[in-house]
């Protein structure tokens, strides 16, 4: 085992590339759809950035955003796209657990368990400020 | 300006940003935030937030080249990725309670960094050292394609074994990486390639293709939290995302003959600019 890599170890990480150039893909081209029908009806001067006021309403938490883009609204349209962009390496992660529990290397499932944990506590602990 | 050229400008910013960053392997996201803050005036959470995003998608696009080179160590990537994203969310939830500047001129000083190490360039560590018994137990050790310059085939399967050494110091040092990355929405690139190759000892390759493969399970792991507090404005990201992964794809493109050495000299001397500007702006309180 320490001579790390095996030939199906690199097999899998192909496979890990591509679910993440997918992601990022399927990710960008909703921004972009979102963006063209953001812009397209869009005269007024560019927001306010300057000072500090959070983004607009209900475009902050994963159930109004989705809700949102189901009605084709189309900042949260743009806003589900980078939802879609954040959940790729977390799907990257979920994918090496698998992969680890293929090679019955219970140290690095717990290992990658932990990282998982980490990661859905960041995105669904809702007291965290 | 109105919206729309608001984005466009915004986008081409970010598209320079992202083929420079590509080019000089430092990242576009170390640049976006001084763009955004110096150059048009973004509060620096709202830039904060969008450079996040586009941290992940550069990362994420990237990864599946560099994962079909055969470079990078999973185990590695996975026992750090325990320290970065644990950084991250202490990075995150602290950026909830540090002034704005404050975060500008912890921002200048990383900024004042990367910019050194494009100077200075990475030394490759030392070779044929003996494991290591904490890495030997992680099974962290692992192989690498033989040096393809140094006389071996176009298709050798020739693999170069190598030892991980100082892991506890390496796994606090991704901490610290996490935490900056958390706290001001970077890939934190050049502090855990100093984490992988000075302090481990892991081959240029190894620890370059790892650390952005790292990168973008650190920067999810703040997202969450950037998302609830309003750090992330779907207008301003559209055109910073879009932007900086065009510039990386670009970049990618011409890398083969860019005269990477000159680029990094002159990126280096930009960033070192801005890092200066953005101390300065953060004691003036302006940012």
């Amino acid at each position: 085992m320490a001579d790390g890599k095996k030939p199906s170890d690199q097999g899998f990480e192909i496979l890990l590339g591509r679910l993440l150039r997918t992601g990022v893909v399927i990710a960008a081209v909703i921004v972009l759809a979102g963006g063209v029908a953001f812009l397209s009806h869009s005269q007024a001067p560019s927001a306010d950035y300057g000072t500090f006021h959070g983004a607009p309403a209900g475009l902050n938490e994963v159930r109004s955003i989705v809700h949102g883009a189901a009605g084709l609204a189309p900042l949260a349209v743009i806003q589900f796209g980078l939802l879609v962009l954040i959940a790729t390496p977390v799907a990257r992660v979920l994918f090496s657990m698998l992969g680890f529990v293929l090679e019955r290397d219970w140290m690095y499932v717990g290992v990658t368990a932990i990282v998982l944990g980490l990661l859905i506590y960041s995105l669904a602990n809702h007291s965290a400020r | 300006m109105n919206t729309l050229e608001f984005t466009l400008v915004v986008a081409a910013g970010s598209f320079v940003a992202g083929m420079l960053g590509a080019l000089t392997g430092l990242g576009g996201g170390v640049v976006i935030v001084p763009l955004l803050t110096l150059v048009f005036g973004v509060d620096i959470r709202y830039a904060i937030g969008a450079s996040l995003v586009s941290v992940i998608a550069t990362s994420s696009g990237a990864a599946a080249a560099y994962l079909k080179e055969g470079y990078s160590n999973m185990r590695v990537g996975m026992f750090l990725e325990m320290a970065t994203t644990a950084g991250a969310l202490s990075g995150a939830f602290i950026a909830g309670y540090v002034s704005t500047s404050a975060i500008a001129i912890i921002f200048g000083v990383v900024l004042l960094y990367s910019a050194y190490t494009s100077f200075g360039g990475p030394k490759e560590p030392e070779k044929g050292l003996a494991a290591d018994r904490v890495a030997t137990f992680l099974r962290l050790d692992g192989t690498f394609p033989a040096d393809r310059a140094r006389g071996a085939a176009e298709d050798s399967t020739e693999r170069e074994a190598y030892h991980v050494r100082n892991v506890p110091a390496g796994f606090s040092l991704m901490y610290v990486a996490g935490v900056l990355s958390g706290l001001l929405g970077i890939g934190s690139g050049a502090v855990k390639v100093l984490a992988m190759d000075q302090a481990m000892k892991i081959p240029f390759k190894v620890s370059t293709t790892t650390s952005n493969f790292m990168i973008g399970v650190t920067a999810a792991a703040s997202a969450g939290i950037y998302l609830r507090r309003g750090y992330i404005d779907p207008a301003l990201a559209l055109p910073v995302m879009l932007g900086v992964l065009a510039g990386a794809l670009v970049g990618a493109l011409i890398l083969p003959g860019a005269k990477v050495r000159s680029l990094r000299i002159v990126f280096g001397t930009v960033i070192a600019a801005l890092g200066v500007q953005m101390i300065l702006e953060g004691i003036r309180g302006k940012l």
